[in-house]
């Protein structure tokens, strides 16, 4: 066999059968489950009189509905505490492992998965969710499905899907001070566009890529979805093995060694073929912010909101335009001089252990600016929780004028309480900008949690690079 | 899952590229457990000026009369006719379940993001890729045509304008025969289960830590 692409390996290793048309049968190693994406599903099986083919590759848990404060009086709202009270009912059940509301393991599914260990090298890991994609970062093929595949993977431990594209995007150099990988991931995608990735899987390599950490690492791969990429993925290296050794879910003992020894063939050959090749330099990438209502409208932080009227394209222009409208911002002004009402540092792309200490050190000493109405602080798990807390991550955050909260989606997607009113701008860690996405009529920026917080504390966007 | 052979239907534009499936149907529809009736908030933000929560009556509504759903010559459109990376974001199959709830049953567009194009063929909708400037050019057609129809052949892989124009389509061979015949995918696969078996048996041997 000539040189494969990590791609290439996960695949060939999954294929059960494969159509004429090339289409394919994959094998599903992890299925992780959460209230939203799975009623449905389960309610198919029901009604068919199917099984579950395999109940242990499956690790649910509610994450999008759940309240993150006062969560000792349950959820307030009736319809979606019906639909967690129907995760929990599916799950008992059906003998699936779960970990409920007031469990410290409960999170964001894509922060909890690798925190377990539940999300291993080698592994295909579906979900019904597009951020899936987060969990490539560890050598895996994880990519998000719809309700008619979860209800096929609980069924049939498979998945019918053609092989997509290889694309290797390179990032190599150091990055600089205040720069992260949730920069490089916004950089990218300001570089190849929302759809750059559609019909691609992407794998991150280079030498800024082997430096960052397994968080940073999900970080990226999360947002591989907004640059239209399934799947998005990075080599196992003794960063990822040292992330995993010990977890719950992880291997151990003479399984672990034979484990890593596979874990260790989990990157690309040399020589590869690639369907397409995207390069950046790590050091010329500057902390990025969103100006519109798509995660490709995006420059530096040091840069101004574009003007629609320099744009030749007729649809770019026009949704520039709408986007400007929407957003309530002129073309020209300074990025630094965008005042903001709210800011949300969470979300599966950056609510881990690193992310809160990030915002943190920015926020140490310092306090919220008058016109932030609300900064808010969700980590990813309840495990993150607590280890902050124990590193006083807590304090700093709340004496700097922080709301401290309990771990959820959150204000990514807003389906509890927590929400943009209409008009309210927000400089948020999560990684969509759509309209409405955070509240109707709510106006998001994406950002760094460095960015954030130092957002929050500014009361306006603030280059890290130079505080 | 529903058929689809022939469709000969009205045709709606939505001009606007990167439509994300937040804007299909917003996350607060999300919180139903079950899988119809999300029509009357297809594009519940554009389509009403005010805000929707589950359980409203929405004949009760204000709709929003600049918005292309709301328009009279399109009522009854089953044909959506959209721009580049439509259904991008978020992999909720409430998008498709909303769109063939509200009465579409095919959508064209130059590209669309990958999960949400795959959603379609589960839900007896049929998503058509065509070249940019045949969408530009059935998007000049529609708006300068009130009744605007398209003869939609899944079989013959064809378009069929008014004109008499054909366009003619490519879709995987595997996907055209499960929509022709509106067969049930879990269904298909579960003839193959001794494969399955087998398949995890040797992967099981091979790495008997992903099965501790």
């Amino acid at each position: 066999m000539g040189a494969q692409t990590l791609y290439d390996k996960l695949w060939n290793a999954h294929v059960v059968r494969q159509e004429a048309d090339g289409t394919a049968l994959i094998y599903i190693d992890r299925h992780l489950v959460h209230e939203v994406t799975s009623p449905q599903a389960f309610e198919g099986l029901k009604l068919a009189g199917r099984k579950l083919w395999r109940s242990a590759s499956i690790l649910a848990v509610a994450d999008h509905n759940v309240p993150t404060k006062g969560r000792a009086q349950g959820i307030a709202d009736p319809i979606a505490r019906l639909q967690v009270e129907t995760l929990d009912s599916n799950c008992a059940e059906y003998g699936v492992n779960e970990f409920k509301m007031n469990d410290v393991r409960q999170g964001i599914v894509h922060v909890i998965g690798p925190e377990q260990g539940a999300t291993l090298p080698g592994m295909t890991v579906v979900c019904g969710d597009s951020h899936t994609s987060t969990h490539g970062a560890f050598a895996a093929l994880a990519f998000g499905i719809g309700t008619s595949e979860v209800e096929h993977v609980m069924a049939t431990q498979c998945l019918l899907m053609k092989k997509s594209k290889a694309m290797l995007v390179l990032v190599d150099g150091a990055l600089g001070k205040g720069v992260t990988a949730k920069d490089i991931a916004l950089a990218v995608i300001g570089k190849i566009g929302t759809a750059g990735g559609t019909g691609y899987a992407i794998e991150f390599a280079g030498s800024a890529i082997r430096g960052l950490s397994m968080e940073g690492r999900m970080t990226l791969c999360n947002m591989a979805i907004e640059a239209g990429a399934r799947a998005g993925m990075i080599a196992a290296d003794d960063t990822t093995t040292n992330y995993l050794k010990g977890r719950p879910f992880a291997p151990q003992g003479e399984l672990w060694d034979k484990a890593v020894a596979y874990w260790n063939t989990l990157h690309s050959d040399d020589g590869a073929r690639f369907d397409a090749t995207v390069k950046l330099d790590a050091a010329q990438i500057r902390p990025q912010v969103t100006w519109g209502t798509s995660p490709e409208m995006v420059v530096a932080v040091d840069g101004r909101v574009p003007d629609p009227a320099t744009m030749s394209d007729a649809v770019k222009r026009e949704g520039a335009e709408r986007a400007l409208h929407y957003m309530g911002l002129k073309a020209n002004t300074p990025i630094t001089e965008i005042n903001i009402d709210k800011v949300f540092i969470g979300s599966c792309t950056n609510a881990r252990i690193e992310d809160m200490r990030a915002a943190a050190a920015v926020a140490q000493g310092k306090h919220v600016a008058a016109n932030v109405k609300l900064a808010m602080v969700v980590p990813g798990s309840g495990l993150v929780k607590q280890q902050a807390e124990q590193e006083g991550l807590d304090k700093i955050f709340i004496a700097a004028g922080f709301e401290w909260r309990d771990p959820g989606c959150s204000m990514c997607l807003a389906m509890n309480d927590d929400r943009l009113a209409p008009g309210e701008r927000c400089a948020a860690t999560s990684n969509r900008n759509f309209e409405g996405r955070q509240g109707q009529g709510g106006r998001t920026h994406l950002v760094s949690p460095e960015m954030a917080a130092a957002a929050a504390i500014a009361g306006h966007f603030v280059d890290v690079s130079k505080i | 899952m529903q058929k689809f052979t022939v469709l000969d239907g009205l045709v709606m534009p939505l001009d606007r590229a990167n439509v994300d499936t937040d804007a299909i149907i917003p996350k607060q529809f999300l919180k139903s457990i079950k899988r119809s009736g999300f029509g009357p908030n297809a594009f519940d933000e554009w389509r009403y000026l005010d805000h929707g929560e589950p359980g409203m009556d929405n004949s009760k509504r204000i709709p929003n009369p600049d918005f292309v759903l709301n328009q009279p010559r399109y009522q009854g459109a089953q044909v959506l006719l959209a721009r580049e990376n439509f259904g991008c974001g978020s992999s909720r199959e409430h998008a498709p379940w909303a769109l063939e709830d509200y009465g579409f049953r095919a959508i064209i567009a130059p590209s669309f993001a990958d999960i949400f194009f795959n959603n379609c063929f589960k839900n007896g909708l049929l998503p058509i890729r065509l070249a940019a400037e045949q969408v530009d050019a059935l998007f000049k057609e529609v708006e300068a045509t009130p009744g605007y129809r398209l003869k939609i052949d899944l079989e013959r892989q064809s378009i069929t304008a008014p004109d008499g124009t054909v366009y003619q389509f490519e879709v995987e061979a595997f996907r055209k025969h499960c929509l022709l015949n509106g067969l049930d995918d879990i269904g298909l696969t579960l003839q193959h289960v001794g494969e399955i078996a087998a398949y995890e048996a040797k992967h099981r041997a091979a790495q008997p830590w992903l099965f501790a």
